[in-house]
């Protein structure tokens, strides 16, 4: 029976698949003359609920959409929180830098999120930090002393955004779920790379990246850092050892060519979900489509405003779903 | 024990009833959360997911065929009830293949509708090649059928 469990919501996901913007929509938007006539397109396809929405909230709208439906499909949103814990932990950070700061700051938080924002911020600005959950109250309270004793945000982030990490693997691990665990995995994967580069173009020590990197099944972390101690060359070299060797040649080119390279993977992941019809898994894919979709869109729609060359957004420009 | 044969025989009747009925109504009740998830979108495709949805039911008439059969030739519904127990052992093998064959196919049918329902909620015009997934697993529940038919109406014919 519990097989059948999602058999409504996913017959109702494949419906919606239609309505998701294909490779020739992205086109019909790469050919449009200016800004307000991206935005008038993405209006007429059914985006945003007014038609007179900016593009941050035309985005924002979208996403708040998703959510709906899910919330719709399936009894406890609970099993999607996977992908809510980031922003979580991004109002965790908003928080410890808004009671440090000790001026109030509008629109800094995420509405979606398994908790609510204000019981994030109460926590800490009470320095009750037992209100959070489980996952977060020991990073928290590490990443608040760093911030106020040193004033080190950037440590405070690697704190947090360490513990976000871990807690999504873990999190994903917990559920079961095939497309979840591979999920965590390949944003782990991608957070490691990143640090590493970043790390060793920084000149970063042996601590910072113990500190800053999280385990995971198909990365060694150690010969990753060892890598990222020596040179760039070594990180690739490492990586071409790898199942990400792909990812050598964008990582080469640029970040935000590895960005993308990372997105598109989750793509590529997801694809065979499209004809799967009985598993949670097709609606996860729909989420993680949505996002795909709203960041290119968000790409392209920033391109056209500060009227950067067509191929400058379109080697940006994401794998679509569908 | 003198009424055993009769006894044997009906439980026949019932189990190929039962049995086929419960994977019509598992196949026909999956199918049909999906179809109403497609037309709570697309409420213009309800008659093609609703024809898909349908599919799963025949087992149930081919269990309810079988019992009737098997009633009318055991004289339950009529005639001459006195059989043997060699006879109404017969009955209820005769009943099994449909019963058994029923139950599965009719749950797997619903499964393979419910893909086939997908298929419609993004290509409407491949109907066709939707429909013959689901019917493929309909030849399985027919042959039963045969079988159980033809083992019903000729044991009648038996000097046991």
């Amino acid at each position: 029976m519990a097989d059948d469990q999602f058999v409504y919501a996913v017959a109702r996901i494949r419906a919606k698949e239609l309505t998701l913007l294909d490779n020739a929509f992205f086109d019909q938007l790469m050919a449009a003359k200016s800004y307000k006539e991206c935005l008038q397109l993405l209006s007429d396809k059914g985006w945003g609920r007014t038609g007179e929405e900016s593009a941050e909230e035309l985005l924002s709208v979208e996403r708040e959409k998703t959510w709906d439906l899910m919330g719709e499909l399936v009894s406890d949103l609970s099993i999607f929180n996977t992908f809510l814990y980031d922003n979580d932990f991004h109002n965790l950070k908003a928080a410890i830098k808004q009671v440090y700061v000790g001026e109030e700051v509008p629109n800094i938080y995420i509405s979606r999120g398994t908790i609510q924002p204000e019981i994030i911020y109460n926590g800490v600005k009470q320095h009750d930090f037992s209100l959070l959950p489980e996952h977060m109250k020991a990073c928290a309270e590490e990443a608040y002393q760093v911030q106020l004793h040193t004033g080190d945000s950037q440590l405070c982030d690697v704190i947090i955004d360490r513990a976000t990490l871990e807690t999504i693997y873990a999190k994903a691990k917990e559920t079961g779920n095939e497309l979840l665990i591979k999920y965590a995995e390949l944003k782990v994967v991608a957070a490691d790379i990143m640090i590493a580069i970043r790390g060793n173009r920084t000149g970063k020590g042996k601590e910072f990246f113990a500190r800053a990197m999280v385990d995971c099944a198909s990365l060694d972390k150690n010969r990753l850092i060892e890598a990222a101690l020596t040179d760039e060359e070594a990180i690739y070299d490492y990586l071409s050892t790898t199942i990400y060797a792909d990812a050598v040649l964008s990582m080469k080119e640029s970040s935000a060519a590895f960005e993308k390279w990372c997105d598109n993977l989750i793509i590529k992941n997801i694809k065979p979900l499209k004809y799967d019809s009985f598993s949670m898994s097709p609606l996860a894919a729909f989420i993680l489509a949505r996002e795909n979709e709203i960041k290119s869109v968000r790409i392209l729609l920033s391109g056209k405003l500060n009227n950067l060359p067509d191929e400058f957004i379109r080697e940006r420009l994401r794998e679509m779903y569908v | 024990m003198d009424n055993l044969g009769i006894v044997l025989a009906a439980l026949g009747a019932a189990f190929a009833a039962l049995m086929a009925g419960m994977g019509s109504s598992n196949g026909v009740g999956t199918a049909g959360m999906a179809a109403a998830g497609v037309t709570t979108e697309d409420p213009s495709k309800f008659a093609k997911v609703l024809i898909l949805q349908a599919l799963p039911g025949t087992q149930g008439i081919y269990g309810l065929l079988i019992a009737f059969i098997t009633l009318s030739q055991i004289g339950i519904l009529g005639g001459d009830s006195n059989i043997s127990v060699a006879k109404g052992c017969l009955y209820l093998a005769a009943c099994l293949p449909m019963g058994l064959v029923g139950y599965f196919s009719g749950k797997h049918q619903g499964r393979a509708s419910v893909a086939s329902i997908g298929i419609v909620a993004k290509r409407p015009e491949q109907f066709g090649k939707a429909m013959v997934f689901p019917a493929m697993v309909e030849t399985y529940a027919i042959l039963a059928l045969l079988v159980s038919i033809l083992m019903i109406t000729s044991i009648g014919g038996l000097n046991i």
